[in-house]
């Protein structure tokens, strides 16, 4: 039983709870990574609480801070769906990439991946053993080229095969270097002088801490972020800085992954999350 | 929420700076704003606790022996400094090197902290001082991390031994085994060993982690941690300290704005040391970990000596001396000058990330809005240098109409962005000559940086404008 439930067991029964159940409790918030600010107004939601239903009542409140945003992938009704992918490195772009465009490929469309990382070393390669294994396109270009060519002709490349999705890698920047920001707004723009792009994932890291706000904000800023994939949650992190994303900037968790191989990867789901969030 | 630890620290400083005599409620109100700000910053609750505990004895022994408030505040001042770089891990320590070559290094972390990066900036770093490194490519698990390893030590020309195509093939442990004893055999004074990122509650993974350090009985277990990580950095450090105990931590991704916080709990909770720290895209951006200038950072007083450092190395030495030599002379600075110091400037990295180095410079950070500088003035101001003849270059005197807009024609700008450039730049060289003759320049302004320079409509006209006046005729033209 998490500490959480025993705090909750603690209201239920006698409301006998002491300053070190308080202690407790906040630390188990602040350990989730939902950040200072959340975890105040939680503890301040908490003292209010008296009842039964404790429990759901905190959860209830827990769940007020997601995002009113639609969760659903965004599709383009009048042709190909182009997907970006993006996000700071290290947090898992190709991964969910070649995940998603495998989930796409299963449900029955026709996909293909632009492997626009021409920066990191072997980033293309990566998706390329990724494409073979998934059985999916990739399209690249040459190593250290253009990143906005690799997408441009991705999308001819895309339409050509009649592909129903086009899912763009992009290489990996901090959201605090302008200048690969700006790259990375060129990309979105010169793809939209031929597709529009329909959605802009940003990939963040479940270990991340709060940090991850100033990721969103300023990867939202610069390319219009339509939702977030949270990665590794499969380890001992819960992702807690997502909440604090989907309160302050109201940008939706779409997809989460939780795993190496392509199986591992699933629709958000709010009710498991926040479940976790206090495990 | 946006506000950087430093920002918060030098706002909780100069509060109490204000102060004539610290009363114990100032000081709560102080402690109270350091917790929040190392929550803020992913410090592990227990860790800000202790902290602040630590902090709070320590200076009321000092505040009792004090009298007046400003020095009771500065006190203050050095005790977190001091207490922080305590944590941080004193000074830094060195890599052991074997008494028995190679001297063995393997790397382990989460996937995603920078372990394959990382693995070629050490083995640059290393290189570069006179060592010959060989590089393990040990990660078998992700696609391609081999493919990855081996483009990285081309790059640096730095050999990797690499047996196995990875992409799940291959037995790890032995290829580590076999790559030692190849560096034994051809005699590498060192091996960096690359292993597959990991998570933490792995007990599988681990135990592979444990048996390559058996396997390789490595000299320093470098354990690597992204510098973005947040309150996980707890369990999961505990848990490769327990699963393959490590001698040192590498902070990966420095250069975001993520600072401090996992730097601080991971030391303070398995007493290693901080050993290294990585800080940008390119292979060189990898720097021994200072614990004092980290504490600085976090201060708020600014990374001056890591900025004296970069500069050092940007600046060309042959260059300033001439440059000096020619000041002393009498000469004057001329625009190529000019242009070879901006080139320089732009090679130590982004005005934003030199910003915040310099002490003040996350409040500095927060007055422009947190925004970027505008880093193209400085693309601007040098491509209209280069637009210009070497004569021009050397007499801005002769910068007639034509010519000016015959630049700002090959710079792809405005007449007007030249003429500002010009007026700018006379203005400095103006001011320049002052200095050596002795004077005090009447305002600085005009000198430093072009995006920090006034707009010229702030400058009062130096003289009254003559006919004939090339910069406005020039700009009558060009409209």
């Amino acid at each position: 039983m998490g500490i959480f439930s025993k705090f909750i067991a603690k209201i239920k029964g006698e409301n006998a709870f002491a300053p070190s159940d308080w202690q407790d409790l906040e630390r188990e918030l602040l350990a989730s990574d939902i950040g200072p600010t959340l975890t105040q107004s939680l503890l301040d939601s908490a003292h209010k609480v008296k009842s039964e239903n404790a429990q759901e009542a905190l959860k209830a409140t827990l769940t007020s801070y997601l995002s009113t945003q639609s969760r659903a992938p965004i599709t383009n009704p009048e042709g190909m769906t182009v997907v970006m992918v993006v996000g700071v490195n290290g947090t898992g772009k190709t991964t969910s990439v070649a995940k998603l465009a495998s989930n796409i490929k299963s449900s029955g469309s026709a996909v293909v991946v632009a492997a626009g990382d021409t920066f990191r070393a072997a980033a293309v390669e990566q998706l390329q053993t990724w494409g073979s294994r998934i059985d999916v396109e990739v399209v690249s270009g040459k190593p250290n080229g253009d990143p906005a060519s690799v997408a441009f002709d991705a999308v001819k490349r895309a339409a050509q095969s009649q592909a129903q999705y086009l899912i763009i890698d992009t290489a990996g920047r901090l959201h605090n270097k302008s200048d690969l920001m700006a790259e990375l707004e060129k990309v979105k723009r010169v793809v939209e002088k031929v597709a529009p792009v329909s959605e802009v994932l940003l990939t963040i890291d479940a270990t991340t801490g709060q940090n991850g706000m100033a990721q969103a904000k300023l990867f939202a800023e610069s390319v219009s972020v339509t939702g977030i994939i949270l990665t590794k949650l499969d380890g001992s992190a819960r992702g807690g800085i997502a909440l604090a994303i989907e309160s302050e900037l109201n940008i939706p968790i779409k997809w989460v992954g939780t795993g190496e191989s392509e199986a591992d990867f699933a629709v958000f789901n709010a009710s498991e999350y926040i479940e976790g969030l206090l495990a | 929420m946006f506000d950087s630890l430093s920002a918060r620290f030098s706002s909780a400083f100069s509060s109490l700076r204000s102060r004539g005599k610290i009363s114990a409620a100032d000081l709560d109100a102080t402690y109270a704003e350091i917790r929040q700000a190392l929550l803020e910053s992913d410090v592990a609750l227990e860790v800000v606790e202790t902290f602040i505990a630590q902090v709070t004895e320590k200076s009321t022994q000092v505040l009792s022996t004090i009298q007046s408030g400003s020095n009771q505040a500065s006190a203050i001042f050095d005790v977190v400094n001091s207490s922080l770089v305590e944590i941080l891990g004193g000074s830094a320590r060195r890599v052991r090197f074997s008494k028995n070559p190679p001297t063995v290094i393997m790397l382990a972390g989460l996937q995603g902290a920078g372990k394959t990066t990382l693995a070629g900036k050490l083995a640059k770093f290393y290189a570069d001082q006179g060592n010959t490194p060989l590089l393990v490519a040990a990660d078998l698990q992700r696609p391609n991390a081999v493919t990855q390893l081996q483009v990285v030590g081309e790059s640096i020309n730095i050999p990797v031994f690499a047996p196995e195509a990875g992409n799940g093939i291959g037995n790890p442990v032995k290829t580590a085994k076999a790559g030692v004893e190849f560096a034994k055999a051809k005699q590498y004074n060192m091996v960096i060993v690359d292993t597959a990122g990991r998570l933490g509650i792995d007990a599988e993974l681990m135990k592979e982690a444990s048996d390559i350090r058996d396997a390789v009985k490595p000299d320093e277990i470098l354990f690597v941690v992204d510098a973005m990580i947040g309150q996980d950095a707890v369990r999961t450090s505990q848990a490769f300290l327990n699963g393959v105990g490590f001698d040192g931590v590498v902070l990966t991704k420095l250069d975001g704005d993520a600072r401090g916080g996992a730097a601080l709990s991971i030391a303070s909770l398995t007493k290693r040391p901080i050993m290294f720290a990585s800080t940008g895209e390119k292979l060189s951006d990898f720097d021994i970990f200072y614990p004092e200038r980290m504490a600085s950072r976090i201060l708020g007083m600014g990374d001056v000596a890591t900025l004296a450092e970069q500069a050092k190395k940007a600046f060309d030495s042959d260059k300033s001396a001439k440059l000096e030599a020619k000041f002393a002379s009498g000469e004057d600075f001329t625009l190529e000058d000019f242009l070879d110091q901006l080139s320089a400037m732009s090679k130590m990295g982004s005005m934003s990330k030199l910003m915040g180095m310099l002490p003040g410079g996350g409040q500095m950070k927060q007055l422009t809005k947190g925004a970027n500088f505008d880093e193209s003035e400085i693309v601007r101001t040098k491509a209209i240098i280069q637009s210009m003849t070497p004569r021009e270059r050397q007499e801005p005197k002769v910068l007639n109409g034509s010519r000016r807009a015959r630049i700002a024609l090959g710079a792809g700008l405005k007449v007007s962005d030249v003429n500002n450039l010009v007026d700018r730049f006379s203005a400095a060289q103006k001011m320049m000559r002052q200095i050596r003759n002795g004077g005090v320049p009447a305002g600085m302004a005009g000198m430093g940086m072009p995006a920090m320079a006034p707009k010229p409509a702030n400058i009062p006209p130096k003289k009254k404008s003559k006919s004939g006046n090339p910069a406005k005729r020039a700009l009558e033209e060009s409209q």
